[in-house]
């Protein structure tokens, strides 16, 4: 199966990602961070992401909740029993709980983009924002030319290291060579972006009124699966927040 | 069919902004519609300026003009989309990710309905003979595919001047041919007027029908068929720096007693991040001689020569160097220290801009010598007796990034023979080099396998080839002695 990232619109993606998140957002207890887990997880095998891919995308979440979950256990607001006590160091009922609702917010609205984004594709995205949201075209180019650019960054960085070696300078530490390493990469990026420029300007970048986006940019039912699938994690996390009476909203 | 269009210059010159002399000045050329034209002449004549100005790239604010430019009777930016133009540099004309976009780019910023771009994007894939799918990734083609590909994505444009800036001067001899039957190919079916900027002239002398030769001021020295411009004008041109057929640069070479090999290879298997990408049969680089590494792109010379210089570890087996290189160090080249690596073994990569590391051209070449210690009085004699062999004595406090594309070459040759290797490793040496500094980076390279070192180039340039002493042939996933 093709993730869904790539049968849906990338402004759909965003839109949807952006809807979970901002509900999740303003909401800070355990019931409705857990609910909305859960529901994204039982959803998640329909995204079409492979295990090891969806484990990889995940990875960073699951080490940011974590990190910050024990963090939260040490060392926030204390309240009810005290089960450890060590310099600045208290865990008690209160942190703990506090840890688990954040540890489970983080993954809450993480987990939308994790699965939505992959396989968003710039020239996609830069369709959708051209021709959908009508968005001025050399911005969008613009935006599109950095992607190109950044691709091959990497291995411009590793072609300017090697060529440092080969020059005798290598030996010094990561650390002391990184600004003069840095300086390189600015100035072969300045070059390519100034060549790509001129490119896309000799084939009549900014030549029309009105630029043609003749890729299609379409919604359809992936679309509208995509949505209910967002409105359904939303609403059951706060609708069973409320019910239990835990739903706190974050301002209050 | 868009029509041919004609181009008039009337006294035309053109400064770019912060320089004091005139790129071109006082230029007059008529070509007419359907015209085709091989521009000649020296590096510096402001050709790539001419062409980028009828191609409408060059903004006002980027220098001054005088004089008039016209396409069809207009200036070319009144007109997007007459001319169209295809640069030097392969990868650095892909615009989009996917073959189908990328070509269909150009059309769709003119306004061209959908519908009609996509109906002009297989035409022009078609006409510049390349099959294969729209979504292919346009990244990874071979240089002559991805120049193809630009070629077509002009050609969607519908262009009535189709402007190319030495074209094929960055492939491999494959490349070349595949690009040039494209042009000539499209520009037939289509009537475009062609305006073709290369130094090779044997690449496009039957292609065209006109010659036109402008002087190092930029002014018309000379006009008229191929043949009689060639036969009146041959010898100035080839003194000029262009490739004039059979007049190919003479350069003598004295035979040398062969020497002891400097690095030997044992089952060594290439590649990058321990992936494999070559093996390479037991070789022997000997010294005082220089040798060949050829075969088509893409098959992993770079990375055997970044391999042999130490730069990349290898996948499976090993560099061997000779007891006097290693010099008591222990084990392989990539196992050394950077600085052990100076007065050992040198690499010059393909583009000298990754590897400069200074503010001025005396500072470039002082950096092997100064990070070896050597006393201030000694470098600045090694730095000025380097300045003088490379030609850039004028040049010794400009910013190695505003050389032109030859200086540059040399000064990355010159920087690397600073502390004098005892294995020199080159990729593409020679790539979109003039016929004048050819000879001059050809020479330098010769000079240092006359001292004893072993020099060994990645090249697809027949006429190093043709010095060389030695030759590995690169086959798929494997080289081979020849």
């Amino acid at each position: 199966m093709t993730p869904i990232g790539e049968r849906i619109n990338p402004l759909t993606a965003i839109g949807v990602a952006l809807l979970v998140d901002l509900v999740l957002l303003a909401s800070v207890d355990v019931v409705t961070a857990a609910v909305a887990v859960a529901v994204e997880l039982l959803l998640a095998p329909l995204a079409g992401l492979r295990l090891a891919r969806f484990a990889r995308r995940a990875l960073p979440l699951l080490t940011g909740a974590a990190v910050a979950g024990a963090t939260i256990s040490l060392y926030g607001r204390t309240s009810g029993a005290v089960h450890l006590r060590w310099w600045l160091v208290v865990v008690s009922d209160g942190s703990l709980a506090l840890a688990l609702a954040t540890a489970l917010r983080i993954l809450a609205i993480g987990l939308p983009a994790a699965l939505l984004l992959a396989g968003m594709d710039a020239t996609r995205l830069a369709d959708a924002l051209g021709s959908r949201l009508h968005l001025p075209a050399r911005f969008v180019l613009a935006g599109l030319a950095a992607v190109r650019l950044v691709e091959v960054f990497g291995e411009d960085w590793r072609t300017i290291a090697l060529a440092r070696r080969a020059r005798g300078v290598g030996d010094a530490n990561r650390i002391r060579r990184l600004p003069g390493q840095v300086f390189a990469l600015l100035v072969v990026a300045l070059r390519r972006a100034g060549l790509l420029a001129t490119a896309m300007e000799a084939r009549g970048l900014g030549a029309a009124e009105r630029r043609t986006w003749s890729r299609p940019s379409t919604f359809g039912r992936p679309d509208l699966a995509a949505l209910a699938a967002g409105l359904l994690v939303v609403a059951l996390a706060v609708g069973l927040g409320l019910a239990t009476g835990s739903y706190r909203v974050v301002l209050t | 069919m868009a029509e041919a269009a004609a181009v008039e210059a009337r006294g035309w010159g053109w400064r770019h902004a912060g320089r004091r002399p005139w790129a071109l000045d006082g230029l007059d050329l008529v070509i007419e519609a359907g015209e085709r034209v091989l521009l000649l002449g020296p590096s510096g004549s402001g050709k790539s300026t001419l062409l980028a100005a009828l191609a409408g790239v060059l903004a006002e604010d980027q220098g001054e003009s005088r004089g008039a430019l016209l396409v069809d009777g207009r200036p070319p930016r009144a007109t997007p989309g007459r001319a169209g133009l295809v640069l030097q540099d392969p990868q650095s004309q892909v615009i989009l990710p996917r073959v189908g976009d990328d070509a269909a780019f150009g059309a769709e910023n003119l306004g061209v309905p959908a519908d009609e771009v996509r109906s002009r994007v297989v035409a022009a894939l078609a006409a510049v003979g390349l099959d294969i799918p729209l979504d292919a990734t346009s990244t990874r083609l071979s240089g002559g595919r991805q120049q193809r590909l630009a070629l077509a994505g002009v050609l969607a444009m519908r262009p009535g001047l189709v402007l190319l800036d030495e074209p094929t001067a960055n492939l491999d001899p494959a490349g070349v041919t595949e690009v040039r039957d494209a042009v000539v190919s499209s520009v037939a079916a289509t009537g475009a007027t062609l305006l073709v900027v290369e130094h090779r002239v044997a690449v496009w002398a039957d292609a065209v029908d006109r010659v036109v030769v402008l002087g190092a001021d930029g002014a018309v020295v000379a006009d008229g068929a191929p043949a009689a411009v060639l036969a009146a004008q041959g010898r100035s041109l080839a003194e000029q720096g262009v490739w004039v057929p059979g007049r190919s640069p003479a350069i003598r070479r004295a035979p040398l007693a062969a020497s002891g090999p400097v690095l030997a290879t044992s089952g060594l298997l290439v590649g990058r991040d321990r992936r494999p990408v070559l093996a390479v049969p037991d070789l022997e680089l000997p010294s005082g001689r220089l040798t060949a590494l050829t075969g088509p792109n893409g098959l992993g010379k770079t990375t055997l020569a970044l391999t042999l210089g130490g730069l990349l570890p290898p996948v499976a087996g090993s560099v061997v160097p000779a007891p006097w290189l290693a010099g008591g160090l222990r084990g392989g080249p990539s196992e050394w220290r950077s600085r052990d690596l100076l007065g050992r073994v040198s690499v010059v990569f393909q583009s000298p801009q990754h590897q400069f590391l200074a503010g001025t051209v005396r500072d470039e070449l002082a950096v092997g010598p100064r990070a070896l210690r050597r006393p201030p009085r000694a470098v600045a004699a090694r730095v000025d007796e380097l300045l003088e062999r490379l030609d850039l004595v004028r040049l010794a406090d400009a910013n190695p990034f505003t050389l032109s594309g030859g200086q540059q070459r040399r000064l990355s040759v010159g920087s690397a023979l600073a502390v004098p290797p005892r294995l020199l490793l080159l990729d593409e040496p020679t790539f979109g080099q003039d016929a004048r500094t050819w000879a001059a980076l050809v020479e330098l390279l010769l000079e240092g396998v006359d001292d004893g070192a072993a020099v060994v180039a990645a090249t697809h340039d027949p006429e190093l080839v043709a010095l060389a002493d030695g030759r590995v042939a690169l086959e798929h996933e494997r080289a081979v002695l020849a």
